[in-house]
């Protein structure tokens, strides 16, 4: 039986950037295929060329057999290769019914087969088991179910050829068994899977086959049963990966932040924030661990001043942060820096840093006021010794100041953003998924620099979707679900069982 | 020794190359449109360099119209900076005139010129302000987009100092629907006293309150605080929140300071030269700004030269069209869009033609 | 209230809407694919002068409109090849044709007609107004007589195929193949690129359609209300025309309303000029002149409806990954 797939030395440059190197392997037809491989390993750019996103520079791409020049996502649709993307590709004011006639209309007038179309989807919908309506319309539906509409409309376009990015990202431990049962019922209707993720779990739990991707190459493709979760780290990674990083005993100093009662409704009453309460002492890495959007980003965003809760109270170091009286945040975020607070965005690009200015310039973003002089003017010579004191400290690459950060890489401008908040000495330093995309080689460095701040006394909340990280550098854990905080452990306490109950909304009793 | 692919274009490349070939598309193109009208656009060229240029007399007319544009150039420019698109210096240069005569009015008599002149700029950048400042405000507070509301505001200016002056300030038995001519003490004092090479022009120390004006918008731009958080602003709102800035409040104060800049464009327009306020008396030069804010990409130098050769298009066109009455005034009206367009919205059209040059000579 | 001839009023209304009505819906159509048109104001010019030029030369307004079709859609084309395939900024491609062809259509009026920059009458070579049968026959008749022959009947060609425009591009919009890519590439244009839709060449189309409803904007004022061409004309009927378009949350129906909502005020602005009215006596023209722009505003300001934007417009479509 002909593979499904066969990638035959495709290589892919963007630039200077080499995405994909060579890159040779089969799918069998009727697996569930897994490519796993950190970010920036060519996993995506690889997938982007079999669903006709972008070309290949060279090399032969072949489906069920033979040699194909796939030049569109119509092209890719047509050959019956489906893409559940991460970000999904949803018009949130449309229904599912109308997101899956898209691009597939069957003819000039809607009416024709708006009904033909929605019967189709419900037969889908009972023999896959997914449970979408299909004229609910997007807005109205959660994450998991947004997700299963996007299945839907692969496997209304007859794809046999599933590829899905890194599904799991946005799901709890329940979503994420619920969607491998439809997998396997795919499996056994003879279609073909591609799986790309990072986890190494999931990888075992659900793959026939498994491609390790590393820097643009294939490092090792396995037979899932044949092997283990550390071989495949160490072939995605090229090294052993980061044991435990040393850190003092844990001896945390005073209470730096108290969260007392913080309830958030957003502009539609809906609740974001229930009931949240908890502390931070100085010297103590506190880490929210839950899957994203479950109110972490919310709560991120008002201790660091970005955004007003609706009621409660947060005090610093005993004394009430100043969100009374106000009507919206404008401006607040500065208030706060002068209090002692620092912030990691989880967002870089959105939020923490100009990518259009230079290093240098973003080394004294949100701090401008302590480096100029009595003319309002920057004192530059100042902030050019004080630039290169961190980039050296905290090894950024390229150490050129003047270079426009948009053109560092993620870990890099990463560094950057948090040389400026720790030098900046915060008693309370938020931080956001700091190792999202960023290479291994930095997230080692990343985590050091942060064990390095809780051992100076400083109070850290940390927010991370990956539980390794929080394994790694939590001192405490509490996990959030739907909003509220659904249970605490202390780091002895770790538990990839609980801990996943309670991300998916059971509370401890 | 064998350079590395570069796959951004460098600074002179972009801040030099590719605004001069967007100039010469749009005088391309204008020139296929002169030659359409039937002339020719080499001859209409060089009437045009000589008038502006080569004779003394233009080259001071030049000039004196250029320390207008360079002051709604900034106009444009800042908003710019902090990510709005001002189209109301028309109005607020309208508007700034009211200002600036309402001081005049009521002081020329009896002030001097010492006192006189700061206290007309003033009324004219506080009144061009204050007709900037709705659109801010509702832009900042309300999200209605800035440029639609500073349009509106154009036409608003256009009837309401209409009503103004008919009704208020045209003196009695005239026709002409002006205000009556300001005193001596309200004149801005000529360039040619110093430099009598300029011949009888009005070209005046407005020039030099320009020159000013654009480098105090250098200094503070590009080497205060605020200017850094003016341009995160509008680089990245989100970015420039998150680091503390107080985003309504940035965006309501570019716009009057906006507003104020280009009210203050109405000071060499009418003390320099009509000594009176009169209708639609900004004629265009706030949407010449427009033009020079794209060309000049906000930069100080470039607002300058844009500026002035703006000044070298209205004082040539003007006499160009008393020479070729084919190619009327409004043709460089027509010129103006075309630069709008190449400078402003296709900036990008000789990029990757450039980069491909800069690497395939590099290899070699 | 006296001095009001109501009647007067509502066919003016109907009779000044037809100018709004083309521009907005044709901002509609380019909104709602996601590329913002500011520069409907310029095609309304452009094809404003066309029409009337060709009109007159031809002594046939229907070559007339059938120019002002070409030109608008060749600036369209213009607008759509800096927005779309150039990536520009899309406000500063509007605002440049616009300023584009103020000065343009009067320096080729001026050139071939030598007026001053208008053309001449097209006496004539206008179009005829519509009259429904048996409208004659009940001319005298009270109030039905008024309605076939001034309220429905009596109308340009023209008015008739503004408002029979809006339920075709409502059914366009929502139901047809058409609409839906548009609607999916203004909303969510990754969306659309996933499901194999084009969005540049969804986004050409939109502005393809754009440029000629847009001309007929242009083609009204000239060949229909005037019966001439002169320079900028169109005073402001583009923006006003966006503004519609807010006012009816990018809507078909609603935007028609708001284009009604100014003729109406037009009507009435006209009516007011000699009447004293109680408390501030007669109002200057000026003054009046000035009520559509702050109608606009005070629309802007959110203070009349609350209004949701295509939410890809006005972003260049870049594929991401």
């Amino acid at each position: 039986m002909q593979p499904a797939v066969e990638f035959r030395n495709i290589s892919k440059a963007f630039g200077p950037v080499q995405a994909n190197a060579d890159v040779s392997f089969t799918i069998a037809k009727g697996s569930i295929h897994g490519v796993i491989g950190e970010n920036g390993a060519g996993k995506s750019t690889l997938m982007s060329i079999l669903y006709g996103y972008y070309h290949a520079d060279s090399g032969q791409l072949l489906i069920d057999g033979q040699a194909r020049n796939i030049r569109t996502s119509q092209e890719a649709i047509d050959l019956g290769i489906g893409m559940v993307h991460q970000h999904f590709m949803l018009v949130e004011n449309m229904t599912v019914l109308d997101n899956v006639m898209l691009g597939a209309e069957g003819g000039f007038k809607l009416a024709a087969k708006r009904k033909e179309v929605e019967n189709k989807l419900r037969e889908i919908c009972t023999r896959y088991r997914l449970d979408v309506d299909p004229l609910a319309t997007i807005h109205d539906l959660s994450v998991g179910a947004q997700q299963r509409v996007e299945i839907l409309k692969q496997i209304y376009r007859s794809a046999n050829i599933l590829i899905l990015d890194e599904p799991t990202a946005v799901l709890t431990a329940q979503e994420t068994a619920s969607l491998f049962e439809i997998l396997r019922l795919f499996k056994d209707q003879g279609k073909t899977i591609i799986l790309i993720t990072h986890k190494l779990g999931e990888i075992m739990d659900i793959t026939d086959q498994v491609t390790v991707m590393r820097a643009g190459r294939v490092a090792g493709a396995v037979t899932t049963a044949q092997t283990s979760k550390e071989q495949l780290a160490n072939m995605m990674v090229g090294r052993p990966i980061e044991g435990n990083l040393p850190r003092k005993p844990f001896n945390p100093g005073a209470a730096v932040l108290d969260v007392k009662n913080l309830q958030l409704q957003d502009a539609n009453k809906v609740q974001l924030l229930a009931d949240i309460n908890l502390q931070v002492r100085a010297g103590e890495i506190v880490a929210i661990a839950g899957v994203s959007g479950n109110g972490q980003s919310e709560l991120m965003e008002i201790l660091a001043g970005m955004r007003l809760p609706s009621s409660g109270q947060v005090e610093l170091e005993g004394k009430n942060l100043p969100y009374a009286g106000r009507s919206n945040a404008d401006g607040l975020p500065y208030t706060f820096r002068q209090l002692g607070i620092g912030h990691v965005p989880e967002d870089r690009l959105r939020d923490g840093v100009i990518k259009d200015y230079s290093v240098m310039q973003n080394t004294v973003f949100g701090y401008e006021h302590r480096v100029k002089n009595r003319w309002g003017l920057f004192d530059f010579e100042a902030i050019a010794k004080r630039c290169a004191h961190l980039l050296q400290a905290f090894d950024v690459r390229p150490n050129n100041p003047d270079l426009r950060i948009g053109l560092l890489s993620g870990g890099n401008q990463q560094k950057v953003v948090i040389a400026r908040e720790v030098s900046a000495q915060p008693k309370l330093m938020l931080v956001g998924q700091p190792t999202r995309g960023v290479d291994i080689g930095t997230i080692e460095a990343i985590h050091t620099q942060l064990l390095r701040l809780r051992d100076e006394g400083v109070a850290i909340l940390l927010v991370s979707v990956e539980l390794e990280e929080v394994r790694a550098l939590a001192d405490r854990i509490v996990v959030m679900s739907g909003g509220r905080v659904t249970g605490e452990l202390n780091i002895e306490e770790f538990d990839t069982t609980r801990i996943g109950l309670l991300m998916g909304g059971m509370h401890k009793s | 020794m064998k350079q590395m692919k570069t796959t951004e274009l460098p600074r002179w490349a972009t801040g030099i190359v590719l605004p001069l070939l967007n100039l010469l598309s749009a005088l391309l193109v204008a020139a296929l449109v002169i030659h359409l009208l039937g002339e020719s656009p080499v001859e209409s060229m060089k009437i045009l360099i000589d008038s502006a240029v080569i004779n003394p007399e233009g080259l001071g007319y030049t000039l004196f119209y250029a320390s207008t544009f360079v002051f709604t150039g900034l106009a444009v420019s800042i908003a710019m900076k902090a990510g709005l698109f001002n189209i109301g210096a028309e109005g607020q240069m309208y508007f700034g005139g009211l200002g600036l005569t309402l001081a005049v009015l009521a002081f020329d008599a009896t002030l001097s010129p010492w006192l006189m002149i700061p206290l007309a700029m003033l009324g004219a950048a506080v009144f061009g302000a204050l007709w900037a400042f709705l659109p801010g405000y509702l832009q900042a507070k309300r999200g209605s987009h800035v440029v639609v509301t500073t349009i509106m505001f154009n036409f608003i200016a256009a009837s309401l100092m209409n009503f103004i002056i008919v009704k208020y300030l045209l003196p009695e038995g005239e026709q002409n629907p002006a205000s009556r001519v300001f005193a001596e003490s309200a004149a801005l004092p000529t360039l040619n006293t110093w430099f009598p090479f300029f011949g009888d022009t009005p070209l005046n120390i407005g020039f030099l309150v320009a020159i000013a004006a654009l480098v105090i918008y250098g200094v503070v731009v590009s080497r205060s605080t605020w200017g850094y958080q003016l341009r995160a602003t509008g680089l990245n709102q989100h970015a420039a929140h998150y680091a503390g800035v107080r985003i309504s409040r940035m965006i309501i104060i570019a716009m009057l300071i906006s507003g104020a800049l280009a009210g203050l464009a109405s000071v060499n327009s009418i003390m320099g030269s009509t000594h009176y306020l009169s209708l639609n008396f900004p004629a265009g030069a706030g949407f010449i700004g427009i033009a020079i804010a794209l060309m000049g990409r906000q930069h100080p130098v470039g607002i300058f030269l844009s500026s002035v050769l703006f000044g070298a298009l209205i004082q040539g066109g003007f006499d160009l069209s008393l020479e070729k009455p084919n190619i009327p005034v409004e043709t460089f009206v027509f010129i103006q869009g075309l630069i709008i367009l190449f400078c402003g919205a296709m900036e990008n059209l000789y990029g990757p033609a450039l980069l491909k040059l800069i690497n395939a000579t590099r290899k070699g | 209230m006296e001095g009001f001839d109501i009647a007067n009023i509502v066919v003016s209304t109907i009779r000044n809407a037809p100018v709004l009505m083309f521009a907005a819906l044709a901002g509609l159509f380019a909104e709602r694919s996601g590329v913002v048109d500011i520069g409907l104001e310029g095609k309304i010019l452009a094809s404003a002068f066309v029409s009337a030029a060709v009109g007159y030369t031809t002594q046939n307004p229907w070559l007339g409109i059938a120019a002002g079709i070409a030109v608008s859609v060749a600036l369209a084309m213009v607008q759509a090849f800096v927005s779309i395939t150039q990536k520009g900024n899309q406000l500063v491609a509007g605002i440049a044709i616009n300023i584009a062809m103020s000065g343009l259509t009067f320096v080729v009026a001026q050139y071939i007609f030598q007026q001053g920059g208008r053309t001449p009458d097209l006496g004539a070579a206008r179009l005829s107004n519509v009259v429904l049968p048996g409208a004659a026959a009940v001319a005298d008749v009270p109030v039905l007589g008024w309605i076939m022959n001034s309220l429905v009947g009596g109308h340009s060609p023209l008015v008739y195929l503004a408002f029979i425009l809006l339920p075709v591009v409502h059914w366009v919009v929502y139901h047809s193949r058409f609409g839906l890519r548009l609607r999916a590439c203004g909303e969510n244009p990754h969306a659309a690129d996933a499901a194999g839709v084009s969005v540049e060449r969804t986004r050409y189309m939109a502005m393809l359609v754009a440029g000629v409803l847009c001309s007929f904007s242009g083609a009204y004022l000239s060949i229909v209300q005037s019966g001439f061409f002169l320079r900028d004309m169109s005073a402001g009927a583009g923006y006003l025309a966006l503004t519609a378009l807010v006012f009816g949350n990018w809507r078909p129906l609603q935007t028609v309303l708001g284009c009604l909502m100014f003729g109406f005020f037009q009507a009435v602005q006209i009516q007011i000029e000699g009447v004293d009215l109680p408390v501030v006596g007669r109002i200057p023209g000026s003054l009046i002149q000035m009520i559509p722009y702050v109608v606009t505003v005070v629309v802007l300001a959110g203070l009349m409806a609350k209004s949701v934007a295509p939410k890809a417009v006005g972003k260049p479509f870049v594929k991401s990954r």
